[in-house]
């Protein structure tokens, strides 16, 4: 009964932190309502005893991309009142997508019941089993061609970001280091040969 | 008990909940990346809860791969956004107009 309890409480927060995401008129404020998102996220995961995930969401999400999201937030200087104008605009198409994507999904899962019984709880679980180490046993085995390539991903991503914001000014002044390691004796000092001149 | 329908619902709410803030804050690009994390972790809710009530891990080693590209995706837009912001000193999409035909 507690866990249902600590669902709903962490549901309906998550619910009301998405909403303050989409209609928030302060970008400072909507990262911040995602990172509550995460944080209930996480905490919902760790009900259904998914802790790996829920720590590395908490990890990777609310600490590297979120941080990420309000350094350019508050780097950028925007023009709310221009972002905002016409807000309502569409609005109603959104919420009718919304309603039919809810409808969609009701529908698929009312009508074909997955093949699964979705009422039931989740098995058990035995006292000693360790969610990281089985997802660590499975990742470095049948998964580990796949996870390496994860990594390239973010090789890539990383090289990408910052090719990316990289700046060239014109008169930035830098040092040239593959003509400063090329450099000789000879082009730096020149010995001159000439004769001692005498005092009148 | 929590069942595998109250998780479905709930990522089906926060899953509308996303596109309906695409539909209302198609200005600012910054929201819009904002919507399509809220997309993702919908998308990963109904994966943690279909691996956790079928007994399988393989879904929770694909959440571990989605988060990743999430990763590179939010790293890569958020530095196009800067040097949008850099070069237009505005992020408005109705203003990103260049590449029409």
């Amino acid at each position: 009964m507690l866990p249902l309890i600590l669902f709903y409480l962490f549901a309906t927060i998550l619910v009301i932190a998405a909403v303050a995401v989409i209609v928030s008129r302060n970008p400072v404020y909507a990262a911040l309502s995602l990172v509550l998102c995460f944080v209930t996220s996480a905490a919902i995961w760790l009900l259904i005893e998914a802790e790996f995930l829920a720590i590395v969401l908490v990890l990777v999400y609310v600490g590297a991309v979120m941080v990420l999201f309000l350094f350019v937030v508050m780097m950028i200087d925007i023009n709310l009142e221009e972002l905002r104008a016409g807000f309502t605009r569409f609005a109603w198409l959104g919420w009718i997508m919304a309603g039919a994507i809810v409808f969609e999904i009701a529908g698929v899962v009312l009508t074909r019941k997955l093949g699964i019984d979705v009422t039931r709880g989740a098995a058990p679980l035995p006292a000693n089993y360790s969610n990281t180490q089985e997802l660590g046993a499975l990742l470095y085995s049948k998964y580990a061609y796949p996870f390496e390539i994860a990594a390239m991903v973010l090789l890539v991503a990383i090289v990408a970001a910052i090719a990316l914001t990289l700046r060239h000014r014109p008169n930035m002044k830098v040092q040239n280091v593959g003509r400063q390691v090329a450099a000789r004796a000879s082009e730096r000092v020149r010995l001159v040969k000439m004769d001692s001149e005498h005092r009148e | 008990m929590i069942t595998l329908a109250h998780l479905l619902t709930l990522s089906a709410v926060l899953f509308a909940l996303a596109v309906a803030g695409i539909f209302l804050n198609r200005k600012n690009v910054l929201l819009l990346l904002m919507c399509i994390e809220l997309l993702l972790l919908a998308a990963n809710f109904n994966f943690v809860a279909f691996s956790r009530y079928l007994g399988q891990l393989d879904g929770q080693i694909f959440v571990f791969f989605v988060l990743t590209v999430a990763a590179a995706e939010s790293a890569i837009g958020l530095a196009i956004l800067v040097v949008l912001f850099r070069e237009r000193r505005s992020i408005n999409v109705e203003e990103l107009n260049q590449l029409q035909g």
